[in-house]
């Protein structure tokens, strides 16, 4: 079954109907605004609405919002595993894409995950069932996966490439909530972080690869198919750092005589100041 | 707070003003606000937006009340606007439909155990039954679709357990039709609970046509589709308890009492009190609709508006979990049906009935189909093994903990 995107029939740009196109213009010569002002005009709304807003909730402890926010994304993640199963179903693989066995063997271990977390917050005092804060907001960023992952019109590989927006999610938010677990003193639980670390790594690497290869490119280190080894996705010439910080051009400059290592070797507590901070 | 509809006057209708920024107030907090503060939000919005559909009707066969109703129905959508924009952003479609059937469970029940009219109050608890369902339909969606749990909306006020199965809920529309009450002989609380559920269900029916479409799934697609067109029962039921014979501007001024007493129910039992505000001001703004309705009913009819309006108000709607009372009509009801304007059983159901439903199920029900074995759990029903996907084929036997 076709895996690539159909061709041939969009009517979304102007070439499609260069006549009407054209006339489209002319009545923007016609017919100007209505009142003046630009694009600027939205950003006072949403800043006057926002220094007299209440924000999204109260929010409770650092570690059990975000321990519900992994709860949360992990259940939505299983979700997308199991509609990624009726994917493999109704279009079949491709070369190098993924077996029905692969794609539960993840489910499998997102179920896990889920359990994992749910015990988690029970030890901590926690009521797994309540929608934190931070879980709220992380369904209301991924809301779009769901409606990909549920549509029949889209393919195994185009589902894939909502996959791998949840995987990257993954890898970066459970790198983060061992952090904070380590943080509050609570070792085992950023240990056991860690083992769904490995998985989130292990995911992302097979998702990417098989993607790779429906796209017809070489799953190679270098095209984005393997994570890179020190994890550093930005390149020498980005203008922030893995981090976030914008790098200065003294700093780039002083990366390069260091042989092109990256500017981050260091955390960002050894740098003298966070003037930079974006 | 005692309120008077025939006395007192509220704010005049020249002094009820808005502007933009009034209008889109910051919302009520998804995750902080009691669940009920939604309930309330999503009624007013029904009830506001039954004012307008009942006011552009009447203009279209009421020539010389067109200038009276376009001056009222301007602040009513007005008032409409303020309360629907009180739904948050991160409130997705799907989490305002649960909102919705909350509404059409709790108000519903509570209006079936005040109801003085018996026969009335058993076509509520028909009808409570059936949106009962849906709840629970609309929460394995959620779970299924989304991995979400409803529970987080619902906070555990009403069951998540089916009700009359919507695959049966489908009726002739012959049978769905009821005996109207008689204006002359009614309560005030039976023509006020008529208009707040016929209010109700049409803004449901609505908001269900309009968000149906924008699903990706075509599960979701179809539940949306088979629910709306229970709705649709359901106002035609509704709509057909309320009087035909009442006059345009009688039942004027009963949408208008409807919504003092909607909006006083509301200042009741509202816990923000930043949206309790929003309730007092349109409290008092419906009053002054009274009041100005009131005056054109008694010029243009020559009839006392005491002949429609209580001076007195009935109980508030109870915005309270009704759990037990809903449990006990769903053990004692749940196998009703209709035949024509009466109440049987499902054995005695008409063949139209049975005709049209193995018609609209011949292919399945979406209903059916999406609740599959569903057994609503805290934290989703992933939290059940058995309710996973099977493993048996994973080679998997790592453990994240």
């Amino acid at each position: 079954m076709r895996q690539s995107a159909r061709q041939g029939s969009n009517r979304t740009g102007i070439m499609a109907a260069p006549e009407r196109a054209k006339q489209m213009v002319e009545a923007t010569r016609e017919f100007p605004p209505s009142s003046p002002g630009d694009a600027l005009a939205i950003a006072e709304v949403r800043i006057a609405y926002a220094q007299e807003g209440e924000g999204m909730g109260e929010t409770p402890r650092l570690l059990m919002d975000k321990l519900g926010e992994r709860l949360a994304f992990e259940h939505a993640g299983a979700r997308l595993y199991e509609a990624l199963l009726s994917k493999h179903r109704a279009y079949g693989s491709f070369e190098g894409g993924p077996s029905g066995e692969d794609v539960l063997h993840i489910l499998t271990e997102e179920y896990e995950h889920a359990d994992f977390l749910s015990g988690a917050i029970k030890n901590l005092g926690g009521d797994p069932t309540a929608l934190t804060p931070a879980a709220d907001l992380a369904l209301n960023i991924s809301a779009g996966l769901p409606q990909v992952l549920s549509d029949p019109r889209t393919n195994l590989l185009q589902s894939l490439e909502a996959i791998v927006v949840a995987e990257l999610a993954d890898n970066e938010c459970w790198t983060t909530l061992a952090q904070f677990a380590s943080q509050a003193g609570q070792d085992e639980l950023a240990e056991q972080c860690g083992v769904a670390i490995e998985h989130e790594r292990d995911h992302l690497r097979k998702v990417r690869m098989w993607i790779a290869a429906g796209q017809g490119r070489e799953a190679a280190a270098g095209d984005g198919a393997e994570m890179p080894e020190d994890e550093y996705t930005f390149s020498e010439d980005s203008p922030v750092d893995r981090e976030g910080y914008v790098v200065s051009e003294e700093e780039r400059a002083e990366s390069r005589e260091t042989g092109g290592q990256p500017p981050t070797g260091t955390s960002g507590k050894d740098r003298p100041a966070r003037r930079d901070r974006k | 707070m005692a309120i008077n509809l025939l006395r007192d006057s509220g704010v005049p209708l020249e002094q009820q003003r808005f502007t933009w920024r009034d209008l889109v107030q910051a919302p009520y907090n998804k995750l902080m606000d009691d669940a009920f503060t939604r309930v309330r939000v999503i009624l007013m919005n029904g009830i506001e937006s039954e004012a307008l559909r009942f006011s552009h009707a009447c203009a279209r066969m009421n020539a010389p009340l067109q200038r009276a109703l376009a001056q009222v129905r301007r602040i009513e959508q007005h008032q409409q606007t303020m309360v629907n924009w009180l739904n948050p952003a991160d409130q997705d479609p799907l989490e305002t439909t649960i909102g919705f059937e909350q509404v059409a469970i709790e108000v519903t029940a509570s209006v079936a155990e005040k109801e003085p009219d018996p026969y009335l109050a058993q076509v509520f608890r028909f009808g409570l039954l059936e949106d009962f369902d849906h709840l629970y339909r609309y929460s394995a969606l959620m779970d299924r679709l989304q991995g979400k749990d409803a529970n987080a909306l619902v906070q555990s006020y009403s069951d998540i357990v089916p009700g009359r199965p919507t695959v049966i809920e489908h009726r002739d529309p012959l049978d769905d039709l009821r005996k109207p009450y008689d204006r002359r002989r009614a309560a005030p609380l039976t023509k006020l609970h008529a208009l707040t559920i016929m209010a109700g269900e049409h803004q449901t029916h609505d908001y269900y046509m309009t968000i149906g479409p924008m699903f990706a799934d075509p599960v979701a697609r179809q539940v949306y589709a088979e629910i709306a067109s229970i709705e649709e029962q359901h106002v035609t039921q509704y709509e057909s308890i309320i009087d035909p014979n009442e006059t345009w501007l009688e039942k004027w001024l009963l949408h208008e009492a409807t919504e003092v007493y909607n909006y006083w129910s509301c200042v009741e039992s509202e816990e923000n009190p930043r949206i309790r505000a929003i309730w007092e001001r349109f409290l008092d703004y419906e009053l002054g609709h009274v009041r100005f309705v009131a005056r054109l009913f008694e010029e243009t009819e020559g009839r006392d508006a005491a002949e429609v309006l209580p001076d007195r108000m009935p109980e508030p709607i109870r915005y309270t979990s009704h759990r037990e009372f809903v449990r006990e009509t769903l053990r004692r009801e749940l196998t009703l049906s209709a035949a024509g304007t009466e109440f049987v059983d499902r054995e005695q159901e008409t063949e139209a009935t049975r005709a049209y439903r193995d018609q609209m199920n011949s292919e399945g029900s979406p209903t059916e189909t999406v609740a599959a074995g569903y057994v609503w759990r805290p934290g989703t029903e992933l939290t059940d093994p058995a309710a996973r996907v099977p493993a048996t084929s994973s080679k998997s036997k790592r453990r994240a903990a």
